[in-house]
C-alpha cells in the first residue's frame, strides 16, 4: 500500500507547555486529598509546637482511628455501588457485646469467640444485604432500621451492663504491639521489628510498582511520564519510611492493628482495582442499568457488599472492644458517620461509581489528625464538631464544583 | 388564508456532532390544526422544543414570530406566558397528586401563599368538563387511565389560557376509543379558536383532523400540504416522509448467508407493570448466519421491547414463546444467560443503558465479558488495555487513549465503544437497536461498515431502526412491526419505503 493508515497513538504531537500544565492540574485533582492531609499535618505540627508528630502520638493516632479506617474501607465500597450503611456503629457494638458474652458467659476460647464474631458480622450483613439487594428497599432505610435494631439488640444482650475483663490475647488486636519485648525501648534507640517491617513494605512497594511499569512498557501501553512516576514513588517511600521511623522510636513499636489495617488496605485496594468483583462494583455504581444489560448480577454484588461490610464492622467491634477492654451498650456510637465522612472526604461520589480505598483511608486520617490536633490544642468538643462538619461539607462541595466545571467544559 | 399565528424562519439547531434542524420553516395559520410529519429523528420534537423554549433563545439560529411579534423564549414558562403549551409524549403528570393539583401545578389558585382548595377543585371540574371528562378532580392522577391523563394534560393547558397547543404523538399510547375522543376534542378546540400543532405517525388521523401538514425529513422542511380538498393521499405524505436520495450512503456488501442461528417463536410479552397489556403479540422471526435482518416499526410499535425481552428478559412480564439457537430450544432468563448463549444487544439509548459514562474506554469495552480477561476472579488489566487498544484501532474510535472517559466522546465514538463491548463478548447474534441514532453521516457509514464486517464474519445481525432508508441500505430481509405484531416479512428485493410504511402503519383488524 502506498499510504499508511495513521495510527492515533503515533499521530499525537509532542506535549506543549500548556499540555504539560493541564496534565499537572488534572493530577493535582487526583492527589488533592493527599496534599490536603499533608497541609493539615503540617499545620497542626506547627500549631502544637511539634507535639503532633511525637512518636507516641503518631502511634496513638493510628490506634485511635483504626476502627474508623477499617469501617471506611467497607463503607467506600458500598458508596461506590451507590448505597450507604448507617448501621455499622451499632453492628460493631453488637458484635463486641456478643464476643463479650461468648467469652465471659459461655467461656469460649478467645479465638473461637473471634471467629464466631466475624461470622455474626457476616450474618448481620447478609440480613441487611437481603433487604437491599433482593427485596429492593433503599439501603438508607434498611441500615437506618439496622442502626436501631442492632443498637437495641446490643442493649438487650448486655442487659444494659458493661462487660469488662477481656483476656490478654483478645486485647492484643486493639491495643497490642508487635513483639514489644524483643527490642525494649530502654536498651534500643529504635524498635528494629518496626524498622524491618517498614523496609519490607518499601521493598515490596518499589518492586511491585517497577514490575507494573515494566509490564505496561512490554505491552506498549501508555503510561504516566517517567518523572511523575518516580517522584510519586519516592514520595510514598519517604512517607512510609517517615512513619516507620516515628513508630520505631515510640515506646512500644508497631501496633498490631496497624499491621492488620495495612494488609486490609492493600488487599481491598487490589480487590477494587483488579478483581472482577471490584470492577463490577464500579460498573454497578457508574450505571446500574448498563451493568444489568451487560449481564452483571447486580443483586449479588449488592448482597456481597453488605456481607463484607458486616464482617468489617465485626472486626472493628473486636478492635474497639479490645482496646477499651470493655463492651458497653453505647459503644460504637456515631462510628457510621465518621466512616461515611471519611469516604466522602476521600473523593467518593455521592451518586456512586467513584471512590477508592486509599482515598477513604486518607479521608479518615484527615478526620483523625483534625481530632487529635485539635485535642492537643485544647479545642473543645463543640468547636471540633463544627470544624469537622465544615471540612466534610467543603470537601464534597469542592468535588461537586470540580465535576460541574468538568461537565460544563464538555458542552 | 387567515393570518399566521406562528412563523418560524430558518431554524437551525446543532447538537455536538449532529445538525438536528437545518433552515426549517414552519407557518401555522390561526385557528387551524397543523400536523407535522416525519420519520423518527426527522427533527419534529426538536423543532417543538425550540418553539416552546425548552431550547432557549440563543441555543439555536433563526427567528420565531408568534402573533406578529418576535419571540425569544428563555424557558417553558416564558412560552407558556404567551400561550404556547406543549404536551409531551411522555405525560408529565405527578401520579401521587390529585387531578386538580396537577392541573394547577406551578399555577396554584392561591392567596398569600395559601391554596384555596374549593376554588382549585371547582375550577378543575369546570376545565375537566370542557375536555369532556366526567371525573372527580380529587382523585389521584396515577389512578386514572392513560387516555384520561392525556385529557387532564389538555385541561391543564386550557387553564393556562392556551393559544397554541402542541400535541406530541397524543394518541400513541391510546386505544381507539380514547383516540377518537381526543381527536374530537381537538376539533372542538379548533372551533373555540385554539390553534393546534399535532405531531403524529398515524396518517389516517392526520387526514381526518388536520387542515394542513408540514413534512420534515433529515432536519429540513420538505413541504407543507393543504389537506382541505382531500387530494393529498396517505401515499403522498409517505412519499414526502421517506423520498430521499439513496446513493452510496451504504457500503457495498455481498451477503453469504448460512444456517439459521436464532429463531423466535410465538413470542408474547406483556407490560412490566400493567400485566394485562400486550406489548409484543406472538411474534415470529428468524435470523441466519451472515444475514442482516431489519426490524422496522414506528415509535411505540414494540421494537425495543421485543429485542430486550429476547435479551435475557430484560423487559416485560409474563413472557411466553420459545427461543431456538442453532435449532435447539434455549432458555435465557437473565442477561447473563443470554450472553452465554451468544446473544448480544446494543441498546438504542447508549448513555442510559449502554455505557458507564464516568469510566474509561477500556473498562467499558471489557464490561460485558470481564470473565474473559480474568483468572480466578482477578482481572489481567494489562491484557484488558491491549484488547481495548486493538478495538480502538480496528473500530477507529477517535480518542487520545483507551483511558479516555467515554462520557467525553462524541456519539459516534461512544457507539463504537458499545459495539466493541459486544464484539468482545463474542456473540453469534447481535441485536443492534438504533445503531446510528444521534450520529453524524460520516460515522454512520463507519457503523454500517462494521455491521457488514460482522455479517461477513458469519454473525447473525438484527438491526432495529426508525430510518427506512438505512434498513433498505444494509439489510437482507426486513420485518415490519406495528402495535406489537409482526405485520410482514419483506425480502430486500421487494422492499420499498412506501410498502414498509404501509405495513408499519397497518392497524389491527
Amino acid at each position: 500500500m502506498a499510504t499508511t493508515v495513521k495510527d492515533p497513538e503515533v499521530a499525537t504531537t509532542p506535549p506543549t507547555v500548556k499540555e504539560g500544565f493541564s496534565f499537572l492540574t488534572s493530577r493535582l485533582r487526583q492527589i488533592g486529598i493527599f496534599v490536603a492531609l499533608l497541609v493539615i499535618v503540617t499545620l497542626f505540627q506547627v500549631l502544637t509546637g511539634g507535639a503532633l508528630l511525637q512518636p507516641d502520638n503518631v502511634s496513638n493516632i493510628i490506634v485511635q482511628n483504626s476502627y474508623i479506617l477499617l469501617l471506611a474501607i467497607g463503607m467506600v465500597m458500598i458508596i461506590v455501588a451507590g448505597h450507604i450503611d448507617l448501621s455499622v456503629g451499632s453492628v460493631a457494638a453488637f458484635v463486641g457485646a456478643m464476643s463479650g458474652i461468648m467469652i465471659q458467659d459461655w467461656n469460649f476460647p478467645w479465638w473461637v469467640a473471634f471467629l464466631a464474631s466475624l461470622i455474626i458480622g457476616g450474618l448481620v450483613g447478609a440480613w441487611q444485604g437481603f433487604w437491599v439487594a433482593y427485596v429492593g428497599i433503599p439501603a438508607f432505610i434498611v441500615t437506618l432500621a439496622g442502626m436501631l435494631v442492632f443498637r437495641g439488640l446490643t442493649q438487650i444482650v448486655l442487659e444494659n451492663q458493661r462487660i469488662t475483663g477481656f483476656p490478654e490475647e483478645y486485647r492484643q488486636l486493639g491495643g497490642g504491639f508487635l513483639f514489644p519485648g524483643l527490642f525494649p525501648a530502654e536498651t534500643n534507640i529504635l524498635d528494629w521489628t518496626t524498622v524491618g517491617l517498614g523496609v519490607i513494605a518499601v521493598a515490596l512497594l518499589v518492586f511491585n510498582q517497577l514490575r507494573g511499569r515494566a509490564t505496561r512498557a512490554r505491552l506498549k501501553l501508555e503510561d504516566e511520564p517517567k518523572a511523575w512516576f518516580f517522584t510519586k514513588l519516592a514520595f510514598i517511600v519517604a512517607i512510609i519510611l517517615g512513619v516507620t521511623y516515628l513508630l520505631a522510636g515510640s515506646r512500644s513499636g508497631t501496633p498490631i492493628v496497624l499491621v492488620v489495617l495495612g494488609i486490609l488496605i492493600v488487599a481491598y485496594s487490589t480487590v477494587m482495582s483488579n478483581s472482577v468483583f471490584g470492577r463490577h462494583i464500579y460498573a454497578v455504581g457508574g450505571n446500574l442499568q448498563a451493568a444489568q444489560l451487560s449481564g452483571i448480577n447486580t443483586k449479588r454484588i449488592d448482597f456481597m457488599l453488605f456481607v463484607n461490610m458486616g464482617v468489617l464492622a465485626a472486626l472493628a467491634g473486636l478492635i474497639f472492644t479490645g482496646r477499651l477492654n470493655s463492651a458497653g451498650p453505647g459503644a460504637g456510637n456515631l462510628f457510621e458517620l465518621d466512616a461515611i465522612a471519611a469516604a466522602f472526604i476521600g473523593g467518593a461520589a455521592v451518586t456512586g461509581g467513584v471512590g477508592t480505598v486509599i482515598g477513604a483511608i486518607t479521608g479518615g486520617l484527615i478526620m483523625g489528625v483534625l481530632n487529635n490536633g485539635m485535642s492537643l490544642l485544647g479545642v473543645g468538643i463543640d468547636v471540633q464538631q463544627f470544624i469537622k462538619g465544615m471540612v466534610l461539607l467543603l470537601a464534597v462541595g469542592f468535588d461537586v464544583f470540580n465535576k460541574r466545571r468538568a461537565s460544563n467544559a464538555l458542552k | 388564508m387567515a393570518e399566521n399565528i406562528l412563523r418560524m424562519r430558518r431554524i437551525t439547531k446543532t447538537f455536538p456532532g449532529v445538525k438536528a434542524l437545518q433552515d426549517v420553516h414552519l407557518d401555522v395559520a390561526r385557528g387551524e390544526v397543523h400536523a407535522i410529519c416525519g420519520e423518527n429523528g426527522a427533527g419534529k420534537s426538536t423543532l417543538m422544543k425550540v418553539l416552546s423554549g425548552v431550547y432557549p433563545h440563543g441555543t439555536y439560529d433563526g427567528d420565531i414570530e408568534f402573533e406578529g411579534t418576535v419571540a425569544e423564549f428563555k424557558d417553558i414558562r416564558d412560552s407558556e406566558r404567551d400561550g404556547i403549551v406543549i404536551i409531551h409524549q411522555e405525560l408529565a403528570l405527578s401520579p401521587f397528586l390529585s387531578v386538580a393539583e396537577n392541573i394547577f401545578l406551578g399555577n396554584e389558585r392561591e392567596k398569600r401563599g395559601f391554596i384555596n382548595w374549593n376554588d382549585t377543585n371547582m375550577e378543575a371540574a369546570k376545565l375537566l368538563r370542557r375536555v369532556g371528562l366526567d371525573l372527580n378532580p380529587v382523585v389521584r392522577a396515577g389512578d386514572i387511565g392513560v387516555g384520561k391523563q392525556q385529557l387532564v394534560e389538555i385541561a391543564k393547558a386550557l387553564s393556562k389560557n392556551v393559544k397554541l397547543l402542541i400535541l406530541d404523538e397524543p394518541t400513541a399510547a391510546l386505544n381507539d376509543e380514547d383516540s377518537t375522543h381526543l381527536l374530537g376534542l381537538v376539533k372542538g378546540l379548533r372551533a373555540e379558536g385554539i390553534t393546534c400543532i399535532i405531531i403524529s405517525h398515524k396518517l389516517n388521523e392526520i387526514r381526518e383532523i388536520a387542515d394542513s401538514v408540514t413534512i420534515l425529513r433529515d432536519g429540513r422542511t420538505i413541504e407543507t400540504l393543504s389537506l382541505h380538498d382531500g387530494s393529498v393521499t396517505e401515499e403522498r405524505i409517505i412519499k414526502g416522509m421517506v423520498g430521499r436520495d439513496m446513493e452510496s450512503r451504504y457500503p457495498e456488501r455481498t451477503p453469504v448467508i448460512g444456517e439459521e442461528v436464532l429463531r423466535v417463536e410465538d413470542w408474547t410479552v406483556h407490560h412490566p407493570q400493567e400485566h394485562a397489556r400486550v406489548i409484543v403479540d406472538s411474534a415470529n422471526l428468524t435470523v441466519r448466519a451472515g444475514e442482516v435482518v431489519g426490524i422496522a416499526g414506528l415509535m411505540g410499535a414494540g421494537r425495543t421491547e421485543l429485542a430486550m425481552s429476547i435479551f435475557g428478559r430484560s423487559y416485560g412480564s409474563r413472557i411466553t414463546g420459545t427461543l431456538y439457537k442453532n435449532g435447539t430450544p434455549i432458555t435465557a432468563r437473565t442477561v447473563g444467560e443470554a450472553i452465554r448463549h451468544g446473544i448480544a444487544y446494543a441498546t438504542e439509548d447508549r448513555k442510559r443503558y449502554g455505557l458507564n459514562l464516568i469510566d474509561d474506554i477500556k473498562r467499558n469495552v471489557s464490561g460485558a465479558a470481564l470473565g474473559k480477561l480474568a483468572k480466578r476472579g482477578w482481572v489481567d488489566s494489562g491484557r484488558e488495555a491491549v484488547v481495548a487498544g486493538d478495538y480502538r484501532r480496528s473500530m477507529n474510535i477517535k480518542a487520545p487513549a483507551v483511558t479516555a472517559i467515554t462520557g467525553k466522546l462524541s456519539g459516534g465514538n461512544q457507539q463504537k465503544v458499545v459495539l466493541s463491548k459486544w464484539m468482545f463478548s463474542d456473540p453469534d447474534v447481535l441485536i443492534l437497536d438504533e445503531p446510528t441514532r444521534g450520529i453524524d453521516v460520516g460515522a454512520k457509514y463507519e457503523i454500517y461498515t462494521i455491521i457488514n464486517r460482522l455479517a461477513a464474519e458469519g454473525k447473525a445481525v438484527i438491526v432495529i431502526s426508525s430510518e427506512l432508508p438505512e434498513l433498505l441500505g444494509i439489510c437482507d430481509r426486513i420485518y415490519t412491526l406495528a402495535e406489537g405484531r409482526i405485520t410482514a416479512e419483506v425480502p430486500i428485493g421487494q422492499a420499498t419505503p412506501e410498502l414498509l410504511m404501509q405495513y408499519m402503519t397497518k392497524e389491527k383488524d
